[in-house]
């Protein structure tokens, strides 16, 4: 029975993204027979080429992409190495578990309206600058994209950041530092040198993941990123939606193209690695002790703070927002308030958010008893999946939604599951499942064996070593990966309203919805709303181990995964 | 190897297995209805459901939608669910994907609100359901003498494919605390704008608030108008758009942001007003503007205005798709939204504020007083403020302007 598991997972996972992936191939050639499209040929490539910026907007993506997963890397890698096992540590994982919760387009809106030219810091300046005008700068939506990038890093510190705490306790991180320091490395450097190697092939699939997703971005890019020309995702999502429907098949092109840049944006990623890991080497054995990395301590605990704090800080303006009167520059503080908005919305949001559960929890009961089933049969039968299977579980994460949503509208359609609540988890199982997975895996495969071994030895059942030993020794990586699930199917936008056809209105279509109104207030309702769900599903993977296990030392956090 | 071979043919095959095993759902056949015969429809619609898809993010529009859906209830036993969009392109996708796979009834889209090149494109493509719209009972309101809009939509012949809605004309605004005059034509703006630079922006075209203002720019600017009604190859297009070019030539470097960064819609400009990054804006309805007000995104003091030679003008309508799975209570649906009932509220900017579609001469009496006696909003405009409204070109000319449009300053080097 469990032989089957890893089949029906793949299974849910390609079957739709390949139906998808064909559903936009054939218009990238020409052939819809919708719009007319009989003959394969070019032109729809030959117009993609044609337009004006388009390298400029491919070279965006793929720099910007690059650019923001390296710096986010980077930021979660010193801040690790520099203050592991401190109390700073254990303050920041704190603060930067919830930050999850946060949807990306809600973060990008905080952030926006904290450093736009009119924002808030902006106005703090300007009373004493004495501005009555904000200046002409270009700071939200510069052409270089600097202000995406920061978007996007200030939301991927905290994910890379739990993948690194889960990979942590595998690799031995405490002794390893004695050592190192007792050898004369500097915090930083024994990190480096010592651990990085150990905890990097761990965290690999999701700093991928994370590449994949900044070069594809679609809501911060709208939000923050350039206007002239705009990163290819955004044009895409601009061709497809123009009203003159024979851009339809460039715009199909153009999703081919953006998977193409995915690719190979992870190959120069990839290419990156192997060089790294080359001069890592030499610098490893070269004996230098970078004893004196005060600064770059510093550096890094101030770099992850103002990353963590920028989005608090826009998450509490956003508040103020939503009950905020009118609210103009230079003004701090609106001059009035007003809960008129929240008590119009409240009828609203009960309904939006039992919608949003309907959905969530199947999907995510689901997705975790198939990864769980999947580890599980792994471990049986002592047989590692392949490379393969690793690439098709990233599929769905390397290929942009857009590049297959309208392929996988019209396959749910031809199976006629289309409107249905089962073709809505369906499609949201295609990308719950991979993050799932992603959380999950490591965390299961280095559990001890040793564990599953003694119980089968006393005369445990392979079931029963499952559900008594292996699992609850994995509480709190199963709750954290259900948890990153929901926080995924709570914020799917494309899947729900076009695979639901607009009959399932969850917390996200609305909040969308009404984004495109501009009124921030309405952002900021609905944001936090947005929230709410997340939130309680990270809270719940903290706080279940912690009253399940208050009375095993060994089960608490800092020994267990 | 092979056993990786195996695991992977079985999963193309449970694939496949579940897709063609799926038991289908059973497609909600709704034969067309006889518009000619009220009653029929009238009965046809009851029970039905109506998926009314509709840009969703004003709240205001969304609370009024669901007001004219419980009457619609209450009256007809229709029920309407408003899908909220954020772009009316999304539910041209639905229905076109519906028909590359086949689905040519029970589809998920009922009713779409809908105007220009969206309906165009609709129309083209043979996606939309009649014509129905002379036939309904409130249609004799209709202003179709004084607003031809109502039947030519961008100069598009709407051929009783989609019901009138609501009138939309351009109009200027702007905050009267901080500016005491303001620029009302073309060449005016421009001046203004040199002594004034980085004050006034234009959302990036293709959004049709970008495209209007070029519209409205080139209208004013051609040197015979109506060479503005033919389409584009029919006529020297090269020659007509020059003077369109040569403005925008001037008026880039003094835009906000140098022209580096542009709002991406209507409402984003409207934002920036409320910033104070910009002085003045504009948008396709002053009630909007006063609503604006009224949910605090705008101070009180912002106040409505045209330009002296005329703004452009449009309707909005609704329209049913071809495989629509409720037509017959879409039907209904939309003769109430074109009842003097629903006008009336639709224009009391109380509730929303959107100018009607209909004639008062047609109405009764006393719909007629209950419209003369509408207070209608701070910094809206009476209907004597209004102007001359302007037609809107033909949508080749609209085409043609957005390409070039993007080619020489949709890309900053």
């Amino acid at each position: 029975m469990l032989r089957f598991v890893p089949i029906i997972t793949i299974a849910f996972m390609i079957g739709p993204v390949s139906a998808g992936l064909i559903g936009t191939l054939l218009p990238a050639f020409g052939i819809l027979p919708a719009l007319g499209g009989t003959e394969p040929g070019l032109d729809p490539w030959a117009a993609l080429f044609a337009q004006p910026g388009i390298w400029q907007s491919v070279r965006l993506s793929l720099v910007n992409g690059l650019i923001a997963s390296f710096v986010s890397v980077a930021i979660v890698m010193l801040f690790c190495a520099a203050w592991q096992g401190t109390r700073i540590f254990r303050a920041m994982q704190r603060i930067l578990s919830p930050i999850l919760a946060v949807p990306h387009a809600t973060a990008a809106f905080g952030l926006a309206f904290l450093i736009a030219p009119s924002g808030w810091i902006a106005r703090l300046i300007a009373q004493f600058a004495g501005w009555d005008r904000p200046p002409d700068i270009a700071i939200i939506h510069d052409p270089l994209g600097i202000a995406m990038i920061a978007g996007l890093v200030a939301k991927e510190i905290p994910f890379l950041f739990l993948m690194t705490l889960a990979a942590l306790p595998q690799a031995d991180t405490d002794r390893t530092a004695q050592i190192t320091a007792t050898l004369g490395y500097g915090r930083i450097a024994g990190w480096f040198k010592a651990t990085l190697p150990r905890i990097y092939p761990q965290i690999r699939l999701p700093v991928l993941a994370v590449l994949a997703y900044s070069t594809s971005v679609v809501d911060v890019a709208i939000i923050l990123g350039p206007t002239t020309p705009a990163p290819l995702a955004v044009r895409i999502l601009g061709w497809l939606s123009d009203p003159d429907l024979a851009l339809r098949f460039m715009a199909s092109s153009a999703a081919i193209l953006q998977l193409l840049v995915v690719v190979v944006a992870i190959g120069i990623w990839v290419a990156a690695e192997r060089f790294i890991a080359l001069a890592g080497r030499q610098i490893a054995a070269n004996g230098q002790r970078f004893r004196h990395d005060g600064g770059v301590r510093a550096g890094s605990a101030v770099l992850a703070g103002l990353s963590a704090g920028a989005l608090i800080l826009g998450l509490v303006v956003l508040l103020i927002w939503s009950i905020a009167g009118f609210w103009g520059f230079p003004d701090i503080l609106p001059r009035s308030f007003s809960l008129r908005l929240w008590q119009r919305e409240y009828d609203a949001i009960g309904s939006s958010l039992v919608t949003t559960l309907l959905i969530a929890v199947p999907t995510v009961v689901i997705a975790i008893v198939l990864v769980l089933g999947c580890l599980e049969h792994e471990t049986r039968s002592r047989h590692k999946p392949g490379r393969g299977a690793i690439w098709l579980i990233y599929l769905p994460l390397i290929v942009p939604q857009i590049s297959f949503m309208f392929g996988l509208q019209v396959f749910f359609t031809l199976i006629g599951l289309e409107r249905t609540l089962i073709s809505v988890v369906l499609s949201h199982l295609v990308f719950v499942l991979p993050y799932v997975f992603l959380s999950l895996s490591d965390p299961f495969r280095a559990l001890d064996p040793r564990y599953g071994q003694t119980a089968l030895c006393l005369g445990a059942s392979p079931m029963r070593v499952f559900w008594h030993v292996r699992l609850p020794l994995l509480t709190r990586a199963v709750l954290t990966a259900m948890a990153v699930g929901l926080a995924v199917t709570v914020g799917q936008y494309l899947p729900t309203l076009l695979i639901g056809a607009g009959r399932f209105a969850t917390v996200t279509t609305e909040a969308v919805a009404l984004a495109s109104g501009g009124d921030r207030r309405m952002i900021g309702i609905y944001g936090l709303l947005q929230m709410v769900l997340p939130f309680a599903g990270f809270a719940c993977a903290l706080l279940i181990p912690a009253i399940l296990f208050r009375h095993r030392r060994g089960m608490n956090a800092q020994n267990r995964g | 190897m092979r056993s990786r071979m195996r695991a992977f043919v079985s999963a193309l095959a449970l694939a496949t297995g579940i897709a063609t095993a799926s038991v289908s759902l059973p497609a909600y056949a709704d034969p067309a209805p006889d518009v000619g015969n009220w009653q029929s429809v009238l009965d046809q619609a009851r029970g039905q459901t109506v998926y009314w898809h509709a840009w969703g993010g004003e709240p205001r529009i969304n609370d009024y939608i669901a007001w004219a859906g419980d009457q619609v209830f209450e009256r007809y036993g229709v029920k309407v669910v408003q899908v909220k969009l954020t772009d009316t392109a999304d539910a041209v996708t639905k229905v076109l994907s519906e028909k590359t796979a086949g689905v040519n009834d029970g589809g998920a889209v009922d009713m779409i609100w809908i105007n220009g090149e969206n309906f165009a494109a609709m129309k083209r493509n043979e996606l939309l359901f009649g014509p129905w719209v002379e036939e309904t009972p409130n249609f004799e309101y209709v202003d179709v003498e004084g607003k031809p809009t109502v039947v030519n939509d961008f100069t598009v012949p709407t051929d009783g494919l989609e019901a009138p809605w609501g009138m939309a004309q351009v109009s200027f605004y702007y905050d009267t605390a901080k500016l005491d005059s303001v620029p009302k034509s073309a060449q005016a703006l421009l001046e203004w704008l040199a002594k004034n630079p980085g004050r006034f922006t234009y959302p990036q075209p293709p959004n049709y608030m970008g495209s209007t203002f070029l519209k409205q720019i080139l209208t004013e600017l051609v040197q015979n108008p109506k060479v503005l009604q033919q389409p584009a190859d029919e006529v020297d297009a090269k020659a007509v758009l020059e003077p369109l070019w040569g403005y925008l030539e001037d008026l880039q470097p003094l835009l906000w942001r140098n022209g580096q960064a542009y709002p991406q819609n209507g409402a984003a400009m409207r934002t920036l007003l409320g910033d104070n990054e910009i002085d003045i804006a504009f948008s396709f309805s002053s009630g909007e503007v006063s609503s604006a007000i009224e949910a605090f995104e705008l101070p009180d003091t912002v106040r409505s205005y045209v330009f002296d030679n005329g703004t452009l003008g449009n309707t909005n309508f609704v329209a049913i798709p071809y495989n629509a799975s409720a037509k017959a209570g879409a039907v209904v649906l939309a003769d109430f939204l074109m009842s003097p009932e629903a006008q009336l509220r639709k224009q009391d900017p109380q509730y929303w504020g959107a100018d009607t579609v209909l004639a008062m001469n047609k109405l009764p009496a006393d719909m007629q007083e209950a419209f003369a006696n509408l207070d209608l909003g701070i910094a809206s405009l009476a209907p004597a403020e209004r102007g001359t409204v302007l037609p809107e070109p033909h949508p080749s000319w609209m085409e043609l302007v957005e390409t070039e449009w993007q080619k020489h300053y949709g890309v900053v080097q």
